[in-house]
């Protein structure tokens, strides 16, 4: 075993109302991938920022090589090793590589010299990118190399990745993972945050997982199953949904040639998509973030309108409907962004019930609401999403993403769709609320509905789908059975083709 | 060190208590503006609020009130429906002397005749439907072309200002008024006048309309589909989309119905308090009504007491000039204040003070 690097003893910071972090204690070898694992809440965040001297701890100590580490600032933190590559980038989009590098150092040298550095250090550990393009023109992939060049260029000692894969396509996973391994080997740390358990049993050697503020376990990754793992994380017996097999019904919704201009000029079109989903089917459609997906959910939504035979539900089309009267045929849609779309955040659950209710469920009586009816409607989601609030009478804001999220997705299922799509269903929602909401979405299938996931979670969509198609830059691949899809041929299907050779990887 | 705090819903006791703790602060404030003018403070704040009401001419000022309140709060009802959307109609008061000319006209084109149930209800009617179409330009514009309602309605006040100065000195001139600009006075038109209900408390139609329009809000805001979706818009206008609201039409009925009750409360008016169309006629209640809308924190009920008091501004304010001597000015910066102050205390609905030391996040 390698000599200690970083070690923490009896971290512990209070926010008002909360213990982020209480008594957290693990060391971090040299050349160790340690990985730090735990539900969102977990407390993972103000951990990783007390190291990196974001956040100034309420007691406990941390040594680095021996030395007391007390980083007041990132500044500190940097100068004493410590690198960070954050979940979100900070670049700039009208600046090249070099420049936006260059923003991030202490003293940058001039851009030639810079750009050649680059090209070493991006050489050396196989990143492909080229100093001189615009980050406006790059993948969410390539912005993450700029974020990791960055810290590499500092030749930090420990390197902390918040999250590094949830923006990756496959194939750029693997390519930063032959990174990292080339870093382990140079003796660099690597603290690795990340909720996904088969990454960390391929990468890291450690794992300290952590429960509501608190170390629960250490483990080794390596022999520790995920099944392990994810219970440790959760605390409580993991159910995997479960399913019964049938046989796929008739066409329910079916796209075809479907073309839609982006509202916004920062979005995606979509372009030519064609799709078939049948009752009782689950379709799954996979890919990057900001491919068309949020574009996707409108169209069907009926928020963004489109040629009437594009979007046909049981052979009538419906592609010119609104979503109210998309709605009054059985065509629900639950969006991914909770507080300002799927549901208003200053509003009660009750009000918020009627947002997308009042139609099917009856609310509305000669254009009057019927509260006391839309307050039961609440109390019935409240009561069968087991959304943890005091009452329909408070504000929708005032709810965790988790219980909000089975609040939207709820709301949409109770109504009987006939189908039913969703976007990102399990974003920000801890495990077992997960789990609960990918139930309900096979328990709805299995009731015959025609039922499309739009997530960026492929674990999620491989577990739950029949059928899996991919979105890339607006254009949706040909569905094919999820069943014995391989990784591979999933990132084909999301066009991970951004590089996807491993440039000059020389031992 | 003082920090505020989000709250995690807003505060239904300080939404409350923010309007009377901003009068509070107002009247400390406004007392202290007194005084370095040389006034005494106690007593320019003691004619404002309370002589109008309990003094020694009370009598003629309470009759006052409602004439002052009710045309405000007609006018500030129609606004709030807009603000509560996010559309923000500023030109009430062109609307509001458009209505009065309209009502105005339709009125003295009978004149002589005697026919007071067919003449005035079409004069309120006329009034109606000359403000909404003036509300209209705005609405239209920028449903068609994405203008901006708030340039576009206040700069048609300017147009509404010249229009009835054309007005009063040509079409609507007194034909025999002497050549005085001016139209007829309508008080004198027994088949068009807005006669005080019940003589001595300045109760006339107008603000029979103001109440029922207070009424009509509160059942549109809390029971109807369209009241909850003028909401929703004004909250988030995405989610607004998602359940099916129609954004152009909401402009449209929301500048429409601001629009429609300016135009009444000009027409109640001109045929009441006023008498007639003269250069003059407007006194700025289209934009005091703003005030008044957000002072009575877009509630209806809350825009019935803030007409209310702010009606009683006006006219304390009118005494204490003409028996104390303090500026009109000073007057309208009192007003002022009320509202910056309401802003101010408004931080307090949505977050929480905390005295101490800051933590370092």
């Amino acid at each position: 075993m390698a000599d200690t690097l970083l070690s923490i003893e009896g971290l512990t910071k209070a926010y008002p109302g909360v213990v982020a972090n209480d008594d957290v204690s693990f060391t971090v070898s040299e050349g160790e991938v340690h990985a730090l694992l735990g539900e969102n809440g977990a407390g993972k965040s103000t951990l990783v920022k007390m190291i990196y001297g974001l956040v100034k701890p309420d007691a406990g100590r941390m040594t680095m090589r021996g030395a007391p580490y007390e980083p007041a600032t990132p500044h500190a933190a940097r100068q004493a090793g410590v690198a960070m590559v954050f979940q979100h980038f900070s670049l700039f989009d009208a600046l090249s590589v070099a420049e936006n590098v260059a923003l991030g150092m202490e003293e940058a040298p001039k851009q030639r010299q810079l750009a050649r550095r680059i090209r070493e250090v991006s050489e050396t550990y196989g990143l492909p990118l080229d100093p001189d393009r615009l980050v406006g023109d790059l993948s969410a992939g390539e912005r993450q190399r700029v974020e990791i060049i960055r810290c590499l260029l500092q030749d930090p000692k420990l390197l902390i990745m918040d999250e590094p894969t949830s923006v990756l396509t496959p194939q750029e996973v693997e390519i930063l993972f032959e990174t990292l391994h080339k870093l382990q080997h140079e003796g660099t740390a690597i603290l690795y945050i990340s909720h996904k358990l088969e990454e960390i049993r391929t990468l890291c050697d450690n794992a300290t997982i952590l429960r509501l503020g608190q170390v629960v376990a250490t483990c080794d990754p390596k022999t520790a199953s995920a099944r392990e793992m994810a219970e440790l994380m959760v605390g409580a017996t993991l159910h995997t949904p479960s399913r019964a097999a049938k046989a796929p019904g008739d066409v329910v919704l079916e796209l075809s040639g479907l073309s839609v201009a982006s509202a916004n000029p920062f979005g995606t079109s979509l372009k030519d998509i064609t799709l078939e989903v049948r009752s009782g089917e689950v379709l799954g459609i996979g890919g990057v973030a900001g491919n068309g997906q949020d574009e996707l959910l409108a169209a069907l939504s009926g928020e963004a309108p489109a040629r009437a035979e594009a979007v046909c539900l049981h052979g009538e089309a419906v592609g010119r409907l609104g979503p109210n009267a998309r709605r009054r045929l059985g065509l629900l849609a639950a969006p991914e962004e909770r507080l300002g779309h799927a549901a208003a955040p200053d509003m009660s659950l009750t009000e918020n019930a009627v947002l997308t209710g009042a139609i099917r469920e009856q609310l509305v009586a000669n254009g009057f609401l019927k509260w006391p009816e839309a307050k039961g409607f609440a109390e019935r989601i409240i009561e069968a999403f087991d959304v943890r609030t005091p009452g329909p009478g408070n504000a929708a804001r005032s709810l965790s993403g988790g219980n909000l999220q089975k609040f939207v997705i709820g709301r949409e299922i109770l109504q009987r769709p006939i189908c039913l799509v969703v976007n990102q269903p399990t974003w920000g929602v801890d495990a077992s609320a997960a789990a609960a909401i990918r139930q309900a979405l096979l328990d709805l299938a299995a009731e015959g509905v025609a039922v499309v996931v739009i997530s960026q979670d492929l674990d999620e969509l491989m577990e739950i789908s029949d059928r899996f198609a991919a979105l890339n830059e607006g254009r949706l691949s040909e569905p094919r059975p999820a069943q014995g899809l391989t990784v591979e041929e999933i990132g084909l299907m999301m066009g991970g083709a951004h590089d996807m050779e491993v440039a000059h990887v020389d031992g | 060190m003082i920090r505020l705090e989000k709250r995690p819903q807003p505060s239904r006791a300080w939404s409350y208590a923010t309007p009377v703790l901003a009068v509070i602060v107002t009247m400390i404030a406004g007392g202290i503006l007194f005084a370095v003018l040389g006034k005494d403070p106690v007593l320019s704040i003691r004619t404002i609020f309370w002589d109008p009401l309990f003094g020694e001419f009370a009598f003629y000022y309470r009759g006052q009130l409602l004439v002052k309140a009710g045309p405000l709060i007609l006018i500030a009802i129609g606004l709030s429906l807009g603000f509560r959307a996010g559309i923000w109609n500023i030109g009430a008061e062109g609307q509001y002397i458009i209505g009065a000319i309209c009502g105005a006209a339709v009125g003295l084109a009978f004149y002589p005749m005697e026919a007071r149930w067919l003449i005035f209800p079409l004069m309120v009617i006329a009034g109606a439907v000359g403000g909404f179409l003036w509300a209209m330009i705005p609405a239209i514009l920028k449903t068609r072309f994405n203008t901006n309602e708030i340039l576009v309605s206040l700069l048609l006040v300017y147009v509404a200002e010249q229009l009835l100065a054309s007005m009063a000195l040509g079409t609507l001139r007194n034909p025999e008024g002497s050549g005085f600009p001016g139209s007829r006075n309508l008080q004198q038109y027994d088949s068009a006048a807005n006669t005080e209900l019940i003589a001595g408390t300045g109760m006339h139609w107008g603000v029979v309309a103001a109440l029922l329009a207070v009424i009509g809000a509160y059942v549109l805001l809390n029971r109807h589909m369209l009241g909850y979706q003028i909401r929703l818009t004004g909250q988030s206008p995405r989610a607004a989309r998602f359940a099916g609201v129609r954004p152009r039409l909401l402009v449209v009925f929301c500048l429409g119905a601001s629009g429609a009750l300016a135009g009444l409360a000009g027409l109640f008016e001109v045929a009441g308090p006023a008498g007639q169309i003269s250069i003059d006629f407007n006194s700025g209640y289209g934009f005091t009504a703003i005030i008044v809308a957000f002072l009575g924190r877009l509630h209806p009920v809350g825009i019935l007491l803030a007409g209310l008091l702010l009606a009683l501004t006006y006219i304390g304010g009118e005494a204490a000039q003409a028996t104390l001597g303090l500026p009109a000015a000073a007057i309208q910066a009192f007003q002022g204040m009320l509202l910056f102050f309401l802003l101010a205390v408004d931080v307090l609905t949505n977050y929480r003070m905390r005295f101490g030391r800051a933590e370092v996040a």
